[in-house]
């Protein structure tokens, strides 16, 4: 295998594919990048941990002799971050166990290389659903639900997002759902074509965490194929492909609460600001924050039993609330990561205080956050 | 001096050569009639017990051991003159004492005649804390005019009657507090009796080595060698600012405890800190669907343990013992504290698997903890909100079964396979 690239061209790949090698790794071959190149021109990277596959293709190398090889992921990457810009890369592989070979004008490395044949291949199997959406509606679902998805393991089906077709309305829309017990967020966008039907399936947290990552990149269109036990995404010469979690996803629509009728709007940025502000002299990990409601009027209190305590009022300037007075206490993060994601007035709806809350931005109606109280 | 004749049960504000009874069993110490902390320890308690019932092993060096463990759980004192030891691998001790009577464990034996000397005990004060199966710590203090006499005789009555209705010895230790009581405890034994005063403490404590405190292990006396401290007489000697600088936040007690000062206060119910069940099998087991059956048993003992006491299961430990006597314990936090069957099983299960993996085992436990409040478990979040109905069945079923009994209502994962 030989073959000469452009340093940019290749770092770019290099990025993508070195970001889901894992760090630290028993399995030697996991660490390293699969390196193909064609006799037409093309070059291939390919990198997966056993749960995730990524495979970009790379066109205008010149391609002298084409085979393949695997190199260290993280290493080649380094090495190639640091050449100069302008850099010309040629690689070189004579076949075997033969270090690979680097060089970009006046440096030179060689790469202890493993057996091609050792690395893993992930098989996509059939997947017969196929959609696209924009990379902008991608996002902002990946956006708007990743916080909200669990870390715990006992219950693994709660480790990533749920993305099923719905309905909305009497109107079908594909949907996002992402919740670890204390928190639920659901966002749904019309269902694209060829969504229809789609099993319903739990997209694995750190497959959203790449996934976000090259959807950066992404400017138009990106295709979702997925069965329900693969899903891949592609865009431009990107390929990823990724297991999903073997479970089942709590019927969530049931903790959707359909009564609360008590509503208070707040602008978001005021009542941001005072979370932040009276959460700050808790010394507790979960900074519990107490909201203090009465007509057209806001307490926001956090107390600590070694620092004291904190108040701040919002009043009828920012606040509407018609209904008669209420007590409720959430995590101050809780509640400051579902108004990061509002824009300008925030829509709380309680039954009261112990039951859950729904939060909603009065703007835009299509993500919908469930909130559980604590006790203050 | 106050004197006690362990025999008559006579007390005596002064100080008599003997008693009028004529028994030389007489204790006298200045502070006997105003101590009120007793450390009581049944004297080689298994053997004993194994003594009573087979009289003709009296003047014979009798281990109970052997069995699973291969260690000596129990030895008399003839065998003790020989070099035996509790805890000592069976064939040390056999060969220490080759023509010992070894004598399998009866535990069940044991706790019967544990429960009656417990019973005894309890009649003497409500100020009772358990430390062991032949082990407890007692506070008679306000007991004097409940029982017409001092905690003293009071206690002397007690052994008498130990020695009487179960047949065994103990050993009492008087002091001014718990710490002081056990270490009382274990200078006067076999059935002894032994008063350490409040004012004779430190200097009594000052020659002996400082292993002497329960507490003091290899590790941490030899960080006090290290400090040239071998001596509880050294640690005494210590200024409380140096204490905290060489030994760290334990430093100053430690100290306090060298001169003989222990505020712990003996506390009826001790919390645990841990609840457990567990089951060897009659053959080992090696699959996961095999290990699962008694597993879900143990749940359903665990989660009505739980209820007993009031108390849930913040998580899970799971706990294996190879064929080969290798212990393997795992742990799995829950995201919400449970006292249900199935939820204990649900976080166990997961960690059972992945042990699997084709080893012979002997035996499954599993275990709550960290233990919570019962008011926090099972009520339910947004991932799971059929949690309160599924307790509520729970308690449904528990109440079924204490009426009609255990069978009345199985689950079908408890159920023999056909």
């Amino acid at each position: 295998m030989k073959f000469t690239v452009d340093r940019a061209v290749l770092l770019k790949a290099l990025a993508h594919v070195q970001s889901v090698v894992e760090r630290r790794n028993t399995i030697p071959i996991l660490a390293n990048v699969l390196l193909e190149a064609t006799k037409d021109g093309t070059l291939r990277l390919t990198a997966t941990d056993m749960e995730i596959a990524i495979v970009e293709e790379v066109v205008g190398a010149a391609v002298a002799q084409p085979g393949k090889t695997t190199a260290p992921a993280a290493t080649l990457y380094e090495i190639v971050r640091k050449l100069p810009e302008a850099a010309k890369v040629e690689l070189q592989h004579p076949g075997g166990d033969a270090p690979l070979a680097l060089r970009a004008g006046r440096f030179a490395t060689s790469l202890v290389v493993l057996p091609v044949e050792d690395f893993p291949s992930m098989t996509e199997g059939k997947l017969p659903t196929v959609f696209s959406l924009k990379a902008g509606t991608l996002r902002a679902l990946i956006d708007r639900t990743r916080f909200a998805i669990s870390t715990e393991e006992t219950r693994y089906y709660l480790n990533g997002i749920y993305l099923h077709a719905g309905e909305s309305d009497g109107t079908p829309v594909l949907r996002a759902v992402a919740t670890d017990g204390h928190r639920l967020a659901r966002v749904e966008e019309p269902l694209p074509d060829g969504a229809k039907g789609m099993p319903g399936v739990i997209v694995p947290r750190k497959t959203v965490a790449e996934l976000r990552k090259l959807a950066d990149e992404a400017q138009d269109e990106i295709e979702i194929r997925l069965s329900d036990t693969k899903i891949q995404f592609r865009f431009g010469a990107v390929a990823l492909t990724s297991k999903l979690i073997d479970g089942t996803f709590p019927e969530y629509e049931r903790v959707i609460p359909r009564g609360n009728d008590k509503v208070l709007r707040v602008d978001k940025k005021a009542f941001e600001d005072a979370v932040n502000r009276v959460a700050a002299i808790s010394t507790e990990r979960s900074r519990p924050v107490k909201l203090s409601l009465d007509r057209n009027h806001l307490l926001l209190s956090a107390a600590s039993p070694d620092q004291g305590q904190a108040q701040e009022e919002l009043d009828g300037e920012v606040v509407r609330y018609e209904n008669g007075p209420l007590e409720i206490g959430f995590q101050a993060r809780y509640l400051t990561d579902i108004t990061g994601l509002i824009e300008g007035e925030v829509e709380f709806r309680f039954a009261d205080g112990s039951a859950p809350t729904l939060v909603q931005d009065v703007a835009k109606t299509d993500a919908l956050y469930v909130l559980m109280p604590m006790r203050v | 001096m106050a004197t006690l004749c362990r025999d008559c049960l006579r007390v005596t504000a002064e100080d008599v050569p003997a008693c009028p009874c004529g028994s030389p069993r007489l204790v006298r110490h200045p502070e006997l009639l105003r101590l009120t902390v007793a450390h009581v320890d049944c004297d080689a308690f298994y053997a004993a017990i194994e003594k009573r019932d087979r009289p003709e092993l009296l003047t014979r060096p009798v281990i109970v051991g052997g069995g699973r463990r291969g260690v000596v759980a129990a030895c008399c004192y003839v065998a003790r003159t020989r070099g035996v030891r509790s805890a000592m691998p069976m064939f040390q001790a056999l060969r220490a004492c080759p023509d010992a009577v070894v004598i399998r464990p009866d535990m069940a034996k044991y706790a019967a005649e544990a429960r009656r000397i417990r019973a005894l005990m309890e009649a003497l004060t409500p100020l009772l804390e358990p430390l062991s199966i032949d082990e407890a710590v007692l506070d008679l203090a306000g007991t004097a005019a409940l029982h017409g006499a001092p905690p003293a005789a009071v206690l002397a009555r007690f052994a008498q009657a130990v020695e009487r209705e179960v047949g065994v010895t103990v050993s009492i230790g008087l002091a001014p507090n718990r710490l002081l009581a056990k270490i009382a405890a274990e200078r006067d034994k076999p059935r002894g009796f032994a008063v350490i005063g409040r004012a004779e403490a430190a200097a009594l404590l000052a020659p002996e080595p400082v292993t002497l405190l329960p507490g003091v292990g290899p590790a941490l006396a030899r960080r006090l060698a290290a400090a040239g401290i071998t001596r509880l007489g050294q640690l005494q000697a210590l200024p409380e600012r140096d204490a905290l600088a060489r030994f760290g936040e334990e430093g100053p007690s430690l100290v306090a405890r060298a001169r003989g000062e222990d505020p712990r206060p003996v506390r009826p119910e001790r919390e645990a800190r841990s609840i457990s069940a567990e089951t060897t099998f009659e053959r080992d087991l090696r699959e996961a669907a095999e290990l699962e059956r008694p597993l879900w048993h143990l749940c359903e003992k665990l989660a009505r343990r739980l209820g007993e006491k009031g108390l849930a299961a913040g998580g899970v430990v799971l706990k294996l013992k190879t064929a080969g006597f290798a212990l393997r314990t795992r742990h799995a936090r829950l995201p919400a504290p449970t006292r249900l069957p199935e939820t204990l099983f649900e976080a166990a299960r997961p960690l059972l698997r992945k042990e699997a993996d084709g080893t012979a085992f002997r035996l499954v436990g599993i275990g709550a903890q960290p233990l919570a409040p019962a008011a926090e478990a099972d009520r339910g979040d947004l991932a799971d909100p059929e949690a309160p109905r599924r307790a509520a069945r729970w308690a449904a079923v528990e109440a079924l079964r204490a009426r009609f009994g255990e069978g009345a209502v199985v689950r079908g994962r408890g159920l023999a396979p056909r």
